[in-house]
């Protein structure tokens, strides 16, 4: 878990650095993650008004982005705790992370404890490493000198590759992409990435048919 | 990035996991929609990776960008830690500007 915590504090730092380097003030950043706490979302969000996307796309994205947390919160969602405030605190710290600390638990108790260990671990960890981030950004001058428009999508890239194996997201991803390059130069800056999600239309679910077809 | 738009997203996805735990005694998805959710938020990032890694919102963002986001796509599918992967992509993309590569 102290891997986990590390490397949540540097992603928080680069997402710092990255996004006062776009332009924002130090303290935008650090706000965004102590209010949202999803680090994708942050990164789609931050990405797409740089890239001079309406406020309004960057929600909309950043709100079906994080539409995951859905499911998960119906998979684990007694192991926060029956209290209106543990249920409360709890939910803001629902994160990929603490949701497979938890999943992995089999005794409810042990479940309970690896869940609030972990949220509240990275809760600190993202948030310390997001405010070293951002004032050390603030020394960087013009984000083109150094690269640090590459460093964005690096980093997006890298959050997303691990999801990528799998063959039908991975196709339905591809899609998405190709229709988000064609219509960039056509669409106001933001919508482009919206429209990918039309790719979703080639996503097929892995088969679980209740009786096999005799061409299978 | 307006604070407004800070705060309506923050709302949007705490009532988004506050939804899991409250609901889950009375609501179960359907499997297919569970794995549309994961896909779709690869595809959203893939495709703001295409765009932010390719074009300048516009048209062709230059060479430097693109083979700087390849090099760092590279050090993450090798494994290397997060940081190299964003520190390579920027150097390479810093680089390319400094040796006259648009």
């Amino acid at each position: 878990m102290a891997a986990v915590a590390l490397g949540a504090a540097v992603t928080g730092a680069s997402f710092g650095a990255i996004s006062v380097g776009s332009g924002l003030p130090w303290w935008l950043p650090v706000l965004m993650s102590v209010a949202i706490f999803a680090g994708g979302s942050q990164f789609m969000a931050v990405g797409i008004v740089a890239a001079g996307g309406s406020p309004a796309a960057a929600v909309l994205a950043g709100l079906v982005l994080n539409a995951r947390h859905l499911p998960f919160g119906l998979a684990i969602g007694d192991v926060l705790g029956r209290s209106p405030l543990a249920r409360i605190v709890g939910s803001h710290l629902l994160i990929d992370e603490s949701t497979a600390f938890a999943m992995v638990q089999k005794d409810p108790a042990r479940a309970r404890a690896a869940y609030w260990a972990c949220g509240v671990a990275l809760f600190f960890s993202w948030n310390a490493g997001v405010l070293v981030g951002a004032l050390a950004g603030q020394a960087i001058g013009d984000p083109s000198t150094f690269g640090l428009d590459a460093a964005f999508p690096a980093a997006m890239l890298a959050l997303t590759l691990p999801a990528l194996k799998d063959a039908a997201t991975r196709n339905a991803a591809l899609v998405g992409a190709v229709i988000a390059l064609a219509t960039t130069p056509f669409l106001p800056a933001g919508v482009p990435v919206l429209l990918a999600l039309a790719g979703l239309l080639v996503f097929k679910t892995k088969k679980e048919e209740p009786c096999p077809s005799p061409q299978s | 990035m307006p604070v407004a738009a800070v705060l309506i997203l923050a709302a949007g996805t705490f009532a988004i996991r506050f939804a899991g735990p409250l609901l889950r005694d009375r609501v179960t998805l359907p499997k297919k929609v569970n794995e549309l959710m994961t896909a779709s938020a690869t595809v959203l990032l893939l495709a703001l990776v295409a765009v932010s890694a390719l074009t300048n919102g516009k048209q062709f963002g230059g060479w430097a960008l693109a083979i700087g986001v390849l090099v760092g796509g590279l050090a993450a599918w090798r494994k290397l830690p997060f940081v190299a992967v964003i520190v390579l992509a920027a150097a390479t993309t810093a680089g390319l500007r400094l040796v006259g590569v648009a």
